[in-house]
């Protein structure tokens, strides 16, 4: 005797789960796909109609033919446009990478202050986030870039701070390194100190897991190096030579600047994004549940410790994600540099080099590509410390 | 479940393939009946659709204009666009419509002009544009006759006693990006050997202001700019222009390639303004002229020839349009830039050939 089970019993295809399933799976990737195209045959058309030259990077071999103000690496108008993006991308990544650091420092001091109970620390704190985070980015910068720094004094009457800095609306010139012919000993010398100073951090760790005494790993570390370092620099012919700033003609020369540009840009991003790094970190800690604190204090913590061994390393999980947002948030708010004067990628790349060569498509797809490159990177590192902190479960 | 799973599996990859046969379809390159349509589609309406056809079905002519420089383009405090710019499109709207105010100004920075008009959205540009190789090629425009000979020039403050380019050694240049004025600062001190830092911004305002403050030391662009920005400074006793000239700027109205009626009629509304001036005849006086035996005159007055249908104008009297509603050549530029306004530029090079300058129009005959 054969029963029938009703799972068995199949509905019309219409109303069956799978087919739909599979029917609606189908039906958005032909949409997608169908959108997608259109678009791309629309721009290859109409590319054919405006030039009818077909997408081409050799361009990026001719000659730039432009100046750029700042550049951290040799540049000058004979040059191609390739070693021009290349400025522009450089000019960005130091603004990302020292914007990135900064607003971490400034957050962190400002989400910890946020949760003080000292009324003072809290309401400034509070204020501050406020503030900053309700302002649209750009109107900050354009602030900071004609309120702030074009205010500060010309560069003839520029504040002098101990003969050797000098702050006018052009910006910072402080005194910096020469390297000489020793320079590049010194590097190995500086390399080989890390080396050592890694090794006895690994051998003073092993020590302390046998003995169950842990040294200060860190500190012996950078004695170490400090130590290699100094040995180097006495033993050999002074690799750098201290270049002063002084003013001469119409700008300060030597030394190295830090232009209003970049300075207006680089503190805008900090504050702003510290805004929210702070937000990101008061959430971080205050998910940390209570009995944590009141364990650590009845076993005689003092609160700075409580907060660096036990609240931090288990805010941090939750910081972490949101944290590598704001990040990214960082970097490609950088291209707002464009409305300042800096030349970062976006400026040079989307505007002078698109501007001199007429190639919106290509020069458009390198910038996306270079912004996708930047994140991705950032993303992928904040990742592989994300899995180190994670909670290990025994 | 398992079972389930599985199918969506099926699922996902069917989709997928199934989805890339009709993309494959729809490429232009593998189905050759798509190819058809898509290659037809787009020149056949550039053909039916003339530019002048769709100007005036919309019935105003939509210029690219500038809207930060006094003088030639500038929208004043009444939200009206005036200037030597706004002017000549005014003047092609007059030719068009019998109505100069048939026009939609459409306020364009130096970076995104171009685009702007490629892409449809403008009918031409004029906006203080440099006749450049590049631009005329690459760009793919066409570029008028020149309205205004111009040539780059620097401003600095009277203090620092600049006089040539070598004294600007290690100064700091205010430039705007998107120009040919970026390019010739670098080419120019390049060859006089001078070192500078460009200080790069994306308009005007900026870039004159950080000028102002004391950011630059000198700034740079179109001589004519420079005279009309100098009148907007707080003290502008306290700025000259040097004499040094860094480049040829040959200013004046682009269109797209490709729609050769448009392109005549833009350059003979121009060229009728400098006829104008040479026969004397101007708004106050053109109806005095409408008896005139000179063939030159008739013909430029549409009472001989056709020649306002040869650039596709039904009304025989376009130019006589151009005169009455905005002038000739030497009313525009009073009007704008003349003795009379804020600015006090010479004509120098833009009078016309009898007068020693290089305006030199061909004949309409």
């Amino acid at each position: 005797m054969q029963t029938i089970h009703a799972s068995q019993v199949r509905p019309p295809f219409y109303r069956d789960e799978r087919v739909l399933g599979v029917f609606s799976q189908v039906l958005v990737v032909v949409i997608v796909l169908g959108l997608g195209l259109f678009f791309f045959s629309n721009m290859i058309s109409g590319l054919r109609e405006k030039h009818a030259v077909a997408i081409t990077f050799s361009f990026l071999g001719q000659t730039a033919g432009f100046d750029i103000g700042e550049s951290l690496i040799e540049y000058s108008r004979e040059r191609t446009y390739l070693r021009a993006f290349v400025v522009g991308l450089l000019n960005t990544f130091q603004v990302a990478v020292l914007g990135i650091v900064f607003a971490t420092a400034l957050g962190i001091l400002i989400g910890v202050m946020r949760l003080s109970t000292n009324f003072l620390v809290n309401r400034i704190a509070a204020v501050y986030i406020d503030i900053f985070r309700n302002i649209p980015l750009l109107v900050l910068l354009i602030f900071w870039a004609q309120g702030v720094f074009l205010k500060l004094p010309r560069v003839a009457d520029a504040i002098v701070l101990a003969d050797s800095f000098y702050l006018s609306n052009r910006g910072v010139a402080i005194p910096w390194g020469i390297p000489t012919e020793s320079w590049r000993t010194y590097l190995i010398v500086l390399g080989a100190g890390v080396i050592i100073g890694a090794a006895l951090a690994y051998f003073l760790r092993e020590h302390g897991k046998r003995t169950g005494r842990m040294p200060l790993v860190t500190l012996w570390f950078i004695i170490t190096v400090a130590a290699v370092g100094l040995i180097g620099w006495i033993v050999l012919p002074q690799p750098l030579t201290l270049d002063i700033p002084s003013l001469e003609g119409f700008n300060t020369q030597g030394g190295i600047i830090l232009s209003q540009q970049f300075l207006a840009l680089l503190s805008g991003l900090i504050i702003y994004t510290a805004a929210f790094i702070a937000e990101v970190v008061r959430a971080g800690i205050q998910s940390v549940s209570k009995g944590q604190r009141e364990a650590a204090t009845a076993l005689g913590l003092t609160p700075a410790q409580t907060l660096r061994l036990i609240i931090f390393p288990q805010a941090l999980r939750v910081i972490i994600p949101p944290l590598t947002s704001q990040y990214l948030n960082l970097t490609k708010n950088s291209s707002l540099a464009i409305a300042i004067g800096y030349p970062d990628l976006f400026a040079v790349a989307g505007n002078t080099i698109l501007n001199q060569t007429g190639r919106e498509i290509e020069m458009f797809t390198m910038i996306m590509g270079t912004y996708l490159s930047l994140s991705l990177l950032t993303s992928i590192l904040m990742n592989v410390y994300n899995r180190r902190i994670r909670l290990v479960e025994r | 479940m398992k079972s389930m799973r599985k199918l969506n599996k099926v699922g996902m990859i069917l989709s997928m393939v199934i989805g890339m046969i009709i993309a494959a379809c729809m490429s232009p390159a593998a189905g050759p009946e798509v190819v058809e349509s898509d290659e037809a589609a787009a020149p056949a309406m550039q053909e039916t659709q003339s530019t002048l056809s769709i100007v005036q079905e919309r019935g105003k002519l939509v210029c690219i204009g500038n809207s930060q420089l006094p003088g030639f383009g500038f929208l004043d405090s009444e939200g009206n666009f005036t200037g030597f710019d706004v002017d000549y499109c005014r003047a092609i709207a007059a030719a068009i419509f019998g109505d100069a105010n048939a026009l939609e100004v459409r306020p364009a920075t130096a970076r995104e002009r171009f685009t702007i008009l490629s892409s449809g959205e403008g009918d031409v540009i004029i906006r203080n544009t440099t006749w450049t190789m590049s631009r005329d090629t690459d760009l793919g425009m066409n570029f008028g006759p020149t309205t205004f000979y111009d040539g780059q020039g620097l401003m600095v403050r009277k203090e620092l006693g600049v006089s040539t380019l070598d004294d600007l050694q290690g100064a700091s240049v205010c430039v705007i990006t998107g120009t040919t004025t970026e390019l010739n600062l670098a080419d120019q001190f390049a060859a006089a050997g001078v070192d500078y830092e460009a200080v790069v911004f994306e308009d005007f305002d900026q870039s004159f202001t950080a000028y102002e403050e004391g950011r630059c030391d000198a700034v740079t662009t179109d001589k004519s700019s420079l005279v009309s920005r100098q009148t907007t400074l707080s003290v502008p006793a306290d700025h000259v222009i040097l004499g040094v000239t860094l480049s040829k700027e040959p200013l004046g109205p682009a269109v797209r390639h490709g729609d050769d009626q448009w392109f005549d009629l833009v350059n003979w509304v121009v060229y009728a303004t400098m006829l104008a001036e040479e026969h004397g005849i101007d708004s106050t006086n053109v109806d005095s002229f409408m008896g005139s035996d000179d063939p030159n005159i008739r013909k430029l007055l549409g009472l001989e020839g056709d020649f306002c249908a040869k650039v596709g104008i039904s009304n025989a009297g376009c130019f006589v349009d151009v005169i009455t509603e905005v002038g000739n050549y030497a009313e525009i530029y009073n009007r704008n830039l003349g003795p009379d306004t804020v600015f006090d530029l010479p004509r120098g090079l833009n009078s016309l050939y009898t007068d020693g300058g290089i305006l030199y129009a061909p004949p309409i005959r």
